[in-house]
């Protein structure tokens, strides 16, 4: 037989005469009627790949609890505050996963995400600059900061931890430098105030809506149209559709509840947030790079195995820097948000909100060892965090309890990660 | 016969002080499965690492087709149609086989991964080599068994148009049943015209599958002989030393 390097067609017809037998006998997963597929996704679940899940069953808990305790638990107010609340936390948490993803952690994201607003606000309220551009500039910050950690993570080999911790200390004394020490600085943009405090009119919403049914139903289709083209199994249509009711549906309440009067004064307040569509599309933009790029499926491959991950020819340093970039600069717009909603900059900006990013990246179903998450995970888990505080603070208890649960949360979420890990790994010993 | 589609001529690598290969022939023909022995320390790992590229030889003559190419880096190695498979496999457990088959040469389209055509091939290469004992191509790579996960790392290898296959201690960490499937391969693999260099200690393993054997001896190459016109006595014997074999490397050769 003759060896001549063939396309690989040729060698697996090849490989065809020689086994003799016609291929192949390997499902792909896609197979099947919605039952099947049911059976399938619930077979993943018993064997550990939960997802996020267990925070999901904790947003039902705590909504069940929160609003049998309160009587405004459940009001629209409250509803818009939590979005509002968790938004920051949420796009902190979604920066954190970019390195999560690697195994890595940035402890220094909050305080780096006080520098840059330290040189947005210097820049827009003192210095008279338009809003974007000292955004931009803000951004650059960020930015320069991830290519930093990234540098000395990725090159020079420190334990991401070690160098994160010391911008952790160290980038609060640039902040008092910045700031000059004991001042604060308000926003004076309305466009950047405007973010966390004003709503969008109702046909925006309703415009948000039908982009995100289109979107779900536009790229379910584009995916089915590339599955069909490659000539392998799809999912049954039925399946596709019931998950795009689902997303509109789901929306549509949201929406039509934020688009109602919930002012409980006389003028009224009504409309999505406008903090809402910005988040929703950081998420979205950054699933679709994870899911669907070269970069994001290495950023999985480092995180699941750097050595093999190098083996196949990918640039694991450059990997990691861009990982810390991504990071730090998502990191100054959940600054941003902060500082839209608190309405300053001051020196002790950033300093506390790190760890619950990590938390709320953790709870949502984010692996600290590398390898399994997603980013919409993340912005669940922030949101499970923003109940805690907000539920508890309606109930107007003591704070020290509200930290005593959002670890006790932690911890529990982190249960049941090491609980399913173990049960994977079971499976695994079974065949 | 064929011709050998590599061969190494004269190769020799050293560290610091210490000379590990000196002066080390062998030919990888197509069609064929060439067993590496040796004990540990002989030279072995040098030796695939050199033709990896992940460590070129000092010196000595590497040629391909013929002809005498440089194998600088696992890229160049790859180009030539070597690819190795490490006893560790090199598998990301967290993605699923067909991410695993095409890590880090993805095929796309407007800058977006094919996954469809990608599964389409995946299937098609695990097909061709007989493979039946898998659930799904989508499976994660961490709910395979230690012999699904070596067929996956060779299959991996298949895709990426190998003309050479080197395995390293592809048995070493599997059970009798999964020893027999992957041994089943590697005799696939080679039928196919795929040149295939196994590394193993198992001689057991060794006489089963390979059509030559080559052993390394303290950085030289002391017995390169057809398994059928040897012993597993003889084979242990040039492996320690203790027996020496007479160098009639054309004759092995046929």
């Amino acid at each position: 037989m003759t060896t001549t390097k063939g396309t690989d067609p040729s060698l697996a017809t090849a490989l065809d005469v020689a086994g003799g037998a016609t291929p192949p006998g390997i499902a792909t997963g896609y197979e099947g009627g919605i039952g099947d597929q049911v059976k399938a996704y619930v077979s993943r679940v018993r064997s550990g790949e939960m997802g996020m899940l267990p925070a999901i069953a904790g947003l039902i808990v705590l909504t069940i609890l929160f609003s049998a305790l309160s009587p405004f638990f459940l009001t629209r107010l409250n509803i818009a505050n939590l979005f509002t609340q968790s938004a920051s936390l949420a796009v902190l948490a979604i920066a954190l996963v970019f390195v999560i993803l690697l195994g890595e952690i940035d402890l220094s994201a909050g305080v780096t995400a006080g520098v840059g607003m330290a040189a947005f606000v210097l820049l827009n309220s003192l210095a008279d600059w338009n809003w974007a551009a000292a955004l931009l500039v803000g951004l650059l910050v960020g930015l320069a900061i991830g290519t930093f950690i990234g540098y000395f993570v990725a090159k020079v080999g420190i334990p991401s931890f070690v160098v994160t911790l010391g911008l952790f200390l160290g980038l609060p004394g640039l902040l008092l430098v910045m700031l000059g020490d004991g001042n604060t600085y308000r926003i004076q943009s309305p466009e950047v105030l405007a973010i966390m405090n004003n709503n969008l009119p109702q046909w925006a919403g309703w415009v948000m809506w039908a982009v995100i049914v289109l979107v779900s139903i536009g790229s379910a289709y584009y995916d089915r149209g590339r599955r069909l083209k490659a000539g392998v199994p799809v999912r049954p249509l039925g399946l596709l559709w019931i998950r795009v009711a689902v997303v509109a549906v789901a929306s549509l309440i949201f929406v039509l509840l934020l688009n109602q009067n919930r002012s409980v004064s006389v003028v009224p307040v009504e409309g999505v947030p406008i903090v809402v569509p910005i988040t929703l599309a950081i998420i979205w933009i950054g699933t679709q790079v994870l899911d669907r790029t070269r970069f994001g499926l290495h950023l999985y491959a480092v995180g699941g195995n750097p050595e093999a991950a190098r083996r196949a020819g990918i640039n694991v340093a450059a990997i990691r820097i861009s990982a810390f970039m991504i990071c730090s600069t998502l990191a100054i717009v959940s600054g941003l948000f902060t500082a839209s909603r608190v309405g300053t900059v001051g020196s002790s900006f950033g300093s506390t909100i790190v760890l619950n990013g990590v938390a709320a990246a953790v709870v949502g179903g984010v692996s600290l060892f590398g390898g399994r998450g997603r980013l919409v995970q993340a912005a669940v888990g922030a949101i499970l965090i923003s109940m805690i505080t907000n539920g508890l603070g309606l109930l107007a208890l003591p704070g020290g309890i509200n930290l005593l649960i959002t670890g006790g949360v932690l911890v529990l979420a982190a249960t049941v990660d090491a609980l399913s890990r173990k049960r994977s790994g079971a499976s695994l010993a079974r065949t | 016969m064929a011709a050998p589609i590599i061969e190494l001529k004269d190769i020799r690598k050293g560290f610091g002080p210490v000379e590990v290969l000196k002066g080390v022939n062998l030919k990888i023909y197509p069609g064929q499965v060439s067993a590496l022995v040796g004990d540990n320390g002989a030279g072995k790992s040098t030796l695939i690492k050199g033709l990896a590229g992940v460590q070129p030889y000092d010196s000595g003559e590497v040629l391909v087709d013929g002809a005498p190419v440089h194998l600088g880096s696992p890229k160049e190695a790859s180009r030539h149609g070597i690819e190795v498979v490490y006893q560790d496999l090199a598998l990301c457990e967290n993605l699923d086989i067909v991410q695993n088959m095409f890590l880090g040469r993805e095929e796309r389209e407007h800058g977006m991964l094919s996954n469809g055509e990608m599964e389409k091939k995946a299937s098609a290469t695990l097909g061709s080599l007989s493979v039946r004992t898998m659930k799904s191509v989508r499976q994660k790579v961490s709910s395979l068994s230690g012999g699904q996960r070596q067929t996956v790392a060779i299959a991996r290898a298949v895709l990426q148009e190998a003309r050479v296959v080197i395995l390293d201690e592809p048995t070493a960490a599997l059970g009798v049943a999964q020893t027999a499937q992957v041994l089943a391969l590697v005799r696939r693999l080679a039928d196919a015209g795929v040149g295939v260099l196994i590394i193993s200690h198992n001689l057991a393993d060794v006489f089963q599958v390979a059509d030559h054997i080559n052993v390394l001896y303290l950085g030289t190459m002391v017995a390169q002989v057809e398994t059928a016109k040897t012993n597993n006595n003889d084979v242990i014997g040039y492996i320690t030393g203790l027996k020496t074999y007479e160098p009639d490397l054309e004759g092995a050769a046929r």
